[in-house]
């Protein structure tokens, strides 16, 4: 269990005053603010437009469609076997504009500091980010900081939000599943929840599970230049598998089946999951995706996954149905069906 | 052997699922009496499989969806207190009192938790001395060891900062209550595999000779399930009835002679009110008297809350497989999963809330895709 | 109700006076209080729930049991095919 990000070796590159954790000056627009800026963030996260310190970035942009998105991180433990908040916040967004098909490009950041946060701990997440955006090849062109009291936030809260160009030809979009489509997924399914419910306080137990956190946009790019007209992709973030097919099957008013013996379900997830009585297709994942492509393409799509390092284990689960739409089916392994339903809310350990 | 892929084993489900095919010849309604095995009947999708005369009826052995809305209101209103820590397993969160559920508290302020064991309270209680730490004991007899040990090991530890808000119900005398009921239509039970684990099966014994029932004490994989299922039928079309126990691997007779004698310390027998059934007859434990100081009721002074059911709620007859979910007035309409009026809507595996999953999906397929 | 599992047990010691171990899940390994299985050893399977053994489980039920399940309609599946 000792996979949780050290930052014990985190040192400012310049030391900042002698405070060792954030106080409600660093939020303050004053000087304590500048020197976050300048001795934190801005060396993190060079980019041209963050050096220029304007008001607002400036961008180049080629002529087409663009994808924008944004999305806010709020996580408990903020360091977690496999990553922390701050490789999550990159990863996300990025994820979310390779799911239009976008090639990323640019990312702003917004930070919610609760007073008292290790200056470390905030080290070792900005550099989190800083690699992160680097392996996904985007911009940090602007960002945000503000300092809230101590009590009233979970450390740091983070928001970013991208922009990414879209191919010309791609037409990606969670109404387009047609009855026919096969349904791919690119991997092992319930890394990232069971990872963060296993040092979750008062949860804690040892599992062999690391999150899957990583940035899709490769994959995405690999899977297109095998087949152009992908018809949806979605990363099943929160409430997992289940409430990513239940949103394709509503918004293209179709049915989905899938097999669950064809699920990849690594062991410990399946394990962790009956022990808390929990379904591994409603537990988060945030380095996976969920492809329903035409059946003619779906080979050519599933063997360019297959050579790309985060499809290594990309599988064919099921396919796209015209009946019962709005609805995803389960076939048990013993043969049986079942409706997969959204959770209501969040995930709980049951007892019954 | 690990004890669950084996018995998670397709090619073995399916000859267990051909054996009973062929030793079925009449029309039988069986109540799975556990939630657990409700559970794994959905998710397994088993009910669809078996032979058509087979009727399985969901029975009221999910402790969750049985607790009396009176004492989820008093856990409320403890929940609500600003010196509380009130703790609780997951499943009880999203259960509603009169209005509004636990996660409500926690979003108006109470300091509502989530453990995974009632030890995990007994260890707030002592990292917490200044504030009060509640533990919601609810559950059947196989929860009821866990509950009766942080009691203990609160008295042991002298813990005066620590109580426990008591629902303990029991499944036999449920089982009597649904054989006394005169329009009764269940011929067997499925007894509760870990139930009987703690207790052990004798006390089974008085009921199948009183009613002449079939009770196999069943397990919960896919197998496990399947093969109670298929020894009641065989006892039910050789017009037995006898004590049977399918789960031998987990239960002995004789049950957990060490758990039972902790829980004839902590627990005595009282009377019980079921969501949607009404008062049972010594149907339930409440701590004994020498435990009294850590009952939460007399502690936070939440005796002479009262709440009346639901009357639009028909989940007592559903209990009981005198009706179909969906031939109760309120289904659908004022009672759905997201705003249950009984018990069995409240749980995903309750029955009238596998009926409207299911119903959406049944309604619109046009071919019975989910038959063999 | 009642969510139990089967684990392996894998180390036995005592904490505030009380029986625990820690209990193998197939790769998941959790601490569980063991006060109820006084009996159960280092290497022995037990169901769990809510975090406390309620039982030990016994090996020669289990092979019996999937014995018996190895030998449930074949009879019918020879027939059928000879129908087929």
């Amino acid at each position: 269990m000792s996979r949780v990000s050290d930052f014990s070796n985190w040192t400012c590159p310049v030391p900042l005053r002698s405070y060792p954790t954030i106080v409600m000056g660093h939020g303050g627009g004053g000087k304590l603010s500048a020197e976050l800026v300048e001795h934190l963030f801005a060396p993190a996260f060079r980019s041209d437009a963050l050096d220029a310190l304007g008001d607002a970035a400036v961008l180049e942009v080629p002529a087409g469609r663009l994808a924008y998105s944004t999305d806010s991180f709020v996580v408990r433990p903020l360091f977690f076997p496999g990553g922390n908040i701050g490789a999550l916040a990159v990863n996300g967004t990025v994820n979310d504009l390779a799911m239009m098909g976008a090639t990323p490009r640019f990312l702003t950041v917004g930070m919610i500091l609760e007073e008292g946060l290790p200056v470390a701990q905030l080290g070792a997440i900005v550099e989190a980010m800083a690699a992160a955006a680097q392996a996904a090849d985007v911009q940090i062109v602007a960002g945000d900081t503000k300092v809230v009291d101590k009590g009233h936030g979970d450390g740091i809260y983070i928001n970013t939000s991208g922009i990414g160009v879209i191919p010309a030809g791609v037409q990606i979009a969670p109404d387009q599943a047609r009855p026919g489509d096969v349904v791919l997924i690119s991997g092992e399914i319930g890394l990232h929840g069971i990872a963060i419910l296993s040092v979750r306080e008062g949860l804690e137990f040892g599992a062999p599970v690391a999150s899957d956190c990583a940035a899709l946009h490769g994959l995405v790019a690999a899977m297109l230049s095998a087949h152009r007209a992908i018809h949806v992709l979605r990363d099943p973030t929160r409430g997992g598998l289940a409430a990513t097919l239940n949103e394709i099957a509503r918004m293209s008013r179709v049915g989905i089946e899938y097999e669950e013996s064809r699920l990849p379900v690594p062991v410990a997830v399946a394990a962790a999951c009956d022990m808390l009585g929990m379904d591994p297709v409603h537990i988060a994942n945030e380095g996976k995706l969920v492809a329903i492509v035409p059946a003619d393409a779906a080979d050519a799509v599933l063997e360019a996954m297959r050579r790309h390092p985060l499809g290594a284990q990309a599988t064919n689960i099921g396919r796209v149905v015209a009946q019962h739409p709005g609805v995803v089916v389960a076939r048990t392994a013993i043969g049986g069906s079942r409706v997969v339903d959204m959770q209501v809310g969040e995930q709980l350990p049951r007892i019954c | 052997m690990k004890y669950l892929d084996e018995f998670r084993n397709p090619e073995l489900a399916r000859r267990l699922f051909a054996e009973l095919h062929a030793i079925t010849t009449r029309p039988w309604a069986i109540m799975e009496v556990c939630g657990g095995q409700t559970h794994s009947i959905i998710r397994n999708g088993i009910d669809q499989l078996l032979p058509p005369q087979i009727e399985l009826i969901h029975g009221p052995g999910c402790p969750v969806c049985v607790t009396p809305l009176e004492l989820i209101d008093k856990a409320l209103a403890i929940a609500a207190r600003p010196e509380v820590i009130f703790c609780s397993f997951g499943d009880m969160l999203r259960v509603p009192g009169s209005g509004r559920d636990l996660f409500r508290v926690k979003s108006e302020g109470g300091d509502v938790r989530i453990v995974y064991s009632p030890l995990d309270a007994v260890r707030l209680a002592q990292a917490n001395p200044t504030r009060e730490v509640v533990f919601f004991g609810i559950g059947f007899e196989t929860t009821a060891p866990a509950n009766a040990m942080a009691v203990y090991q609160a008295k042991q530890l002298g813990l005066r900062n620590f109580s426990m808000l008591v629902s303990h119900v029991l499944v036999p005398p449920a089982i009597a209550a649904i054989m006394e009921s005169p329009d009764n239509r269940v011929q067997a039970f499925l007894a509760a595999g870990h139930v009987c684990s703690v207790m052990g099966t004798w006390a089974y014994e008085p009921l199948v000779a009183r009613y002449r029932v079939p009770i196999v004490v069943t397990g919960f994989e896919p197998l496990d399930v399947l093969e109670g299922i298929r020894r009641t039928v065989v006892q039910l079309e050789h017009g037995e009835a006898r004590l049977d126990n399918a789960y031998a691997r987990a239960v002995r007779p004789e049950g957990n002679v060490t758990a039972q004698r902790m829980l004839a310390d902590v627990f005595e027998v009282t009377d019980r009110g079921w969501r949607g059934i009404g008062v049972i007859p010594q149907s339930g434990w409440r701590l004994s008297a020498s435990y009294r100081d850590f009952d939460a009721e007399v502690r936070f002074a939440v005796q002479d809350i009262h709440t009346q059911e639901s009357t639009l709620c028909h989940s007592g007859e559903v209990l009981r497989g005198l009706l179909k979910p969906n031939q109760c007035p309120a289904f659908g309409r004022e009672c759905t999963p997201r705003t249950p009026l009984g018990a069995t809507m409240v749980s995903s595996e309750g029955a009238c809330a596998a009926y409207y999953q299911y119903g959406r999906f049944v309604q619109l397929e046009e071919s019975d895709v989910t038959r063999i | 109700m009642c969510l139990g599992i089967p684990g392996q047990v894998k180390e036995i010691y005592e904490l505030n006076g009380v029986r625990m171990g820690k209990v193998d899940f197939a790769g998941i390994t959790k601490e569980v209080c063991l006060a109820y299985v006084p009996e159960i050893g280092v290497g022995d399977y037990t169901i769990v729930h809510v975090g406390f053994a309620i039982t030990q489980l016994d090996e020669a039920s289990a092979q019996e049991s999937l014995r018996l399940f190895e030998e449930m309609g074949v009879l019918q599946e020879e027939l059928a095919d000879e129908v087929s």
